[in-house]
């Protein structure tokens, strides 16, 4: 399966990550997808960079992220166009199994900076090592910790979390209360 | 001196952030991608057969 004489072959089974990716990273999704193509195009073009053998996903996030930063810098342009995509085209499920109600999960991930979105989504979710997101983001491990701590830390605090009990909460009314402010009975 | 420096969560707080990340995060690279990505290599694939055809 990973067989490939050609490496670029692998490009399409990366898609759906590479857009989930420009999806956190921009929370637009007609600059995600600009940002996805521009990111095929230059993989494509710059397919001898790649050493086989090597994690490609790592690599095309590499590139995504990169093109990215340069998008915003060129834009000058620190305020970002949020379209919400990254929350409402998720398809919502109830919680009745007592974890996070998505929605608000997805909200307050999209508040989060650039570089902490960016490091949990690496290390978070993707399940990259702190050394390869490092390598990715090109910094220093101890900044990737940081940056992934600090963005649990905001998650923790903008969802109320941090008293601990009310992870273990069940049902929908309960949660309402807490996202409304009612931290003061815990 | 231990209690929350820099406001980073708890270990099973920051356990349950990650389960969550990985929800959202799969729910997303779930939703499938829009053809043009796929056009788009095509399009790259058969430029490129061209070059080499025109190259020979």
């Amino acid at each position: 399966m990973s067989d490939h004489p050609d490496p670029r072959d692998e490009l399409v089974d990366h898609l759906p990550a590479l857009r989930a990716f420009a999806l956190s990273l921009t929370r637009n999704g007609a600059a995600a997808d600009d940002l996805v193509q521009d990111t095929i195009v230059k993989a494509w073009t710059n397919i001898e960079k790649f050493q086989a053998g090597t994690n490609m996903r790592a690599w095309l996030f590499t590139i995504l992220r990169n093109t990215f930063y340069s998008n915003r810098r060129k834009a000058k342009r620190e305020v970002a166009d949020v379209d919400g995509v990254f929350t409402a085209s998720l398809s919502e499920k109830p919680a009745h199994d007592g974890r996070l109600q998505m929605t608000d999960f997805k909200k307050a991930f999209e508040q989060l900076p650039d570089e902490q979105r960016e490091a949990l989504i690496l290390v978070g979710a993707q399940g990259f090592s702190y050394e390869e997101a490092a390598a990715m983001c090109g910094c220093a491990i101890g900044t990737i910790k940081s940056r992934a701590n600090r963005g649990r830390g905001k998650l923790a605090e903008l969802l109320q979390l941090e008293d601990g009990e009310e992870l273990t909460m069940t049902d929908n009314a309960t949660m309402a209360v807490i996202a409304q402010g009612g931290q003061g009975s815990f | 001196m231990t209690e929350q420096n820099d406001s980073e969560p708890r270990p099973h707080v920051a356990a349950q952030i990650d389960e969550n990340l990985k929800r959202v995060y799969g729910e997303v690279a779930r939703e499938g991608v829009p053809d043009r990505f796929r056009d788009l290599i095509a399009q790259l694939k058969a430029r490129e057969v061209d070059q080499s055809e025109d190259a020979q």
